[in-house]
């Protein structure tokens, strides 16, 4: 093997590297700060539309929608994180996830502020999901990200939204108040 | 050549299911006293494929199991061997048997080999008792230095794709081999046919350590094309001279067997236990597939087409609009929705089995069961073409069995009790399927001696369903058997009577949309109707309206629907106000607290009273408009979210909203959460 073909072997190793490394991931708003998910799991997006109210569920479960014959339970992810509500707007979307548990894939849609950006998560930009009190991590976050001057949470959907009765999220709650603390000081 | 077997293991294991359904029908159909040869062979042929089948993939037990039982049948299809009414119960056993034993395959479990070598050893015995042929089958691994075998194979061998020489070959791989060809039977060559064997040979295998069994299983594909017969050469003499102590032998094993036997009996109540826990799962896994007719099919492929044709008609239509065609884009809707329609029924209709896939194991749990009951019975199937959901199938099998069994043991008398009452000794239960509307029906009649009704009366007051001086039908008094704890039976049997049955009964027929009820006439027999929905993926729907929530009713539970006067209702004290209709006091559920939404009005005198069946009592719930009456696709909010109280699934509506479907049992049981709603107030 002559000494140019090593090297464009060398490339190509590095260029495949790079093409399965590097993830993507949508980013939302809500209440001002940014939010990440992989974009592999996002289904589709779409804007408000109203939804067929659960009785007796929790205040997050907006209710069920139809999309396309299939029936998608919607959650606000706002309640979720223990954010005061907001009338839904022009911008108001939901994002509908496809989430995979024990149980099999799951379509689950969630009500965000608006879609903000699509970003490249580089090697290495990913710092470790930030420590509550008792120094136990928090399953649904995957860790915190800096692009540019911002900051994005990025979550674990799998773990936020399948357990039942999403029972991921009220945990969070606090925890992610410590987080955002923590990426303004 | 290494092919992955195991992507075959599911059609084998879904077609030995069938061969032994095969067999089985095969086997209650069997006269002893004038054996059929074309059942006998419809047998043999089931067990034939299973062991080949097994033996290819590997599943040693039951090629074992089955090449036993096939030897058996073998003599019995030859006329050798006449068949009597044990043997027949061994081979029903055996069909058992050998389900579980594939079932444990195909679940991968662990398999439970116990049960398979304790019948094979009755086979064994019943082999080596009457026949000398049996040798073959004793499990002889004494050794010598060799074998004669004389091999004659029939002369279409080689048509079936067996090639005397490779046998040669595989037996070269044993010991040193010489065989001598005798071809007595050559014909001259002009008679000769390409195709055909004119052969046969003498082969003498020497060696050490060559068994009995290794020299079977090359021949195993064919024995029953062949001529084989095996010779020691060591310790022949012994052998052939000494047929007596041969017999001896097998009597010894024979004792031997029914040593080993003693403490397997022990074991033997804990087995059948077990089966009777068993059926759920095992019907769960077993229907992993369906099998579709052709023609099912190509009225689909049909459709598709037909669809796809008006598709691109509107394509065309809608390119370049203009209002003359306004017409014609009509048309084409409609053939749209025609289309559709068929489609969808054509769709729904690959769901649909005929009813026999359940019904067919009754005739063997009757036959069973009368002889274990002492009486004479005969099963009378109906309409078992009759198609249905595959789900309602799978789940209408236990209520089905539960009646069956319950026809047998309390319906049909003992034969002299028959006699005495001037019936045919006989007994007859009649099970008939039918379509009736949207319905299927099923019928399980018996000319037995009726339901009881004083002793169902007085049961009901000894357990306080009813008091002593209430006047009630004899439809009603027949209906109380659906009671919880409520059982007739004066000795609880093995076969019912423990009083959990009918009302569970009830229960799963309502939780698949139907209903069950009795009649009955004393001394001339009961009648069961089943009633069941042809599908449980659409539902008859009552769309009712509670404030800007829509939901749906299933049609089935709604008694009736009313405006209720103020006079009509009595406020109780503690609990919620209760309707009196007629005779009854039915207690109201207004469904807005319930379920915490905001509705039209609070009061009674703006809303209706949809009055419902729920598990054991009625109920009015309080809505505020009744809508239309319609067809309802079921969804399941499972798939997505979770089971919610009160709520079965939810269908999509006409406009494309989601409204939710009402589990009357769930809303009465929020009721009692949210509204400290403490049960039947009457």
């Amino acid at each position: 093997m002559s000494a140019i073909e090593a090297e464009l072997d060398q490339d190509w190793v590095e260029n495949t590297d790079k093409a399965v490394d590097p993830e993507q991931f949508l980013t939302f708003i809500m209440n001002d700060e940014e939010y990440g998910v992989d974009i592999l799991i996002v289904k589709e997006i779409k804007i408000w539309e109203s939804a067929t109210s659960i009785p007796r569920s929790p205040a997050h479960v907006r209710g069920v929608i139809n999309l396309r014959g299939t029936i998608v339970p919607i959650i606000d992810l706002r309640q979720c994180f223990g954010m005061p509500a907001i009338e839904y707007g022009p911008l108001t979307v939901i994002l509908v996830l496809q989430v995979s548990s024990e149980k099999g894939d799951r379509e689950i849609g969630i009500v965000v502020d608006e879609v903000s950006d699509v970003h490249t998560l580089e090697a290495g930009q990913l710092s470790p999901n930030p420590e509550i009190g008792s120094g136990s991590k928090i399953q649904c976050i995957r860790g915190l990200v800096s692009v540019g001057e911002k900051m994005v949470i990025l979550l674990d959907m799998d773990e936020l939204l399948t357990q039942d009765d999403f029972s991921g999220i009220s945990e969070v709650k606090e925890a992610l108040l410590g987080a955002t603390n923590d990426s303004n000081t | 050549m290494s092919i992955d077997l195991s992507q075959f293991h599911q059609v084998f294991f879904e077609e030995s299911f069938e061969g032994l359904d095969t067999m089985e029908s095969g086997l209650l159909e069997l006269d002893i006293a004038d054996i059929d040869d074309e059942i006998i062979n419809t047998i043999f042929r089931a067990a034939h494929s299973i062991k080949g089948g097994s033996a290819t993939f590997g599943f040693n037990v039951v090629a074992e199991f089955t090449h036993v039982i096939e030897t058996l049948l073998d003599e019995v299809r030859a006329g050798t061997r006449s068949i009597n009414q044990e043997e027949v119960d061994l081979f029903l056993q055996s069909v058992d048997c050998l389900r579980d034993l594939l079932q444990g395959l195909q679940n991968k479990e662990e398999v439970d080999e116990a049960q398979a070598s304790e019948l094979r050893t009755q086979f064994e015995i019943i082999l080596g008792s009457e026949s000398v042929d049996a040798v073959d089958q004793k499990t002889s691994s004494e050794t010598n230095t060799g074998w004669l075998i004389k091999f004659k194979p029939e002369s279409h061998i080689l048509r079936t794709g067996n090639e005397p020489l490779r046998m040669f070959w595989q037996l070269e791989a044993l010991g040193k081999v010489r065989i001598t060809s005798i071809t007595d039977e050559m014909p001259s060559f002009a008679g000769m046919n390409v195709e055909l064997c004119y052969f046969s040979w003498e082969i003498e295998v020497t060696g050490d350590n060559i068994s009995k069994e290794s020299i079977t299983e090359v021949f195993e594909w064919i024995e029953d094309e062949a001529e084989i017969v095996l010779t020691s050469l060591g310790n022949d003499s012994i052998e052939q001279d000494s047929p007596k102590s041969e017999a001896i032998d097998t009597e010894a094993s024979k004792q031997e067997t029914l040593k080993a036997a003693v403490p397997k009996i022990e074991t033997q109540a804990p087995i059948k236990e077990d089966k009777k826990a068993k059926p759920a799962a095992r019907n769960a896994k077993e229907f992993g597939s369906i099998r579709v007719d052709i023609d099912k099919i190509d009225t689909m492929i049909n459709m598709v087409g037909e669809l796809v044709i008006t598709q691109s008609m509107l394509g065309q239509i809608g390119e370049e609009f203009t209002f003359d065609k306004l017409g014609k884009l009509q048309e084409g809707l409609q053939d749209l929705e025609r289309n559709v329609a068929i489609l969808h029924e054509s769709v729904m209709r690959i769901r649909m089995l005929p009813i026999s896939f359940t019904l067919s194991r009754f005739p063997r749990m009757v036959r069973d069961m009368s002889r274990q009951l002492d009486k004479k019975i005969e099963l009378v199937l109906k309409g078992e073409n009759t198609e249905l959901d595959k789900t309602v199938m799978e789940k209408i099998g236990d209520p089905l069995v539960h009646l069956l069994r319950n026809s047998l043991d309390h319906g049909i008398e003992l034969p002299e009790l028959r006699r005495k009452a001037g019936k045919p000794e006989t007994g007859t239960i009649n099970l008939e399927a039918f379509h009736q509307g949207g319905n299927v029906v099923i019928e399980i009649s018996d000319d037995g001696a009726g339901l009881n009704k004083e002793k169902i009366r007085a049961k009901a007051i000894e357990n306080g369903v009813i008091s002593e001086n209430e006047a009630l039908t004899q439809d009603q008094i027949n209906d109380l058997i659906f009671q919880p704890g409520f059982s007739t039976a004066e000795v609880v049997t093995d076969v019912s009577g423990r009083g959990v049955g009918m009302d569970v009964v009830r229960r799963n027929i309502q939780s698949l949309g139907g209903t069950v009820s009795v009649k009955s006439e004393p001394g001339v027999g009961s009648t069961f109707t089943i009633t069941l929905p042809l599908t449980l993926a659409i539902l008859d729907g009552q769309l009712v309206r509670v404030g800007k929530e829509i939901y749906i009713f299933p049609l089935v539970s709604i008694v009736e629907s009313l405006s209720a006067d103020a006079n009509q209702v009595n406020k109780v004290v503690g609990a919620n106000d209760v309707l009196k209709l007629r005779d009854e006091f039915i207690p109201i559920i207004p469904l807005y607290e319930t379920f915490g939404i905001e509705p039209d009005s609070r009061h009674l005198k703006d809303s209706l009273i949809v009055v419902v069946e729920s598990e054991k009592m009625k109920v009015g719930l309080m809505v505020d408009e009744l809508l239309a009456q319609q067809q309802v696709v079921i969804k399941s909010l499972e798939s997505n979210y979770q089971s919610v109280g009160g709520i079965s699934g939810a269908t999509i509506l006409g406009d494309g909203t989601i409204s939710l479907i009402l589990d009357i049992p769930g809303v009465v049981k929020l009721a009692e959460k949210y509204l400290n709603y403490a049960g039947v107030a009457a």
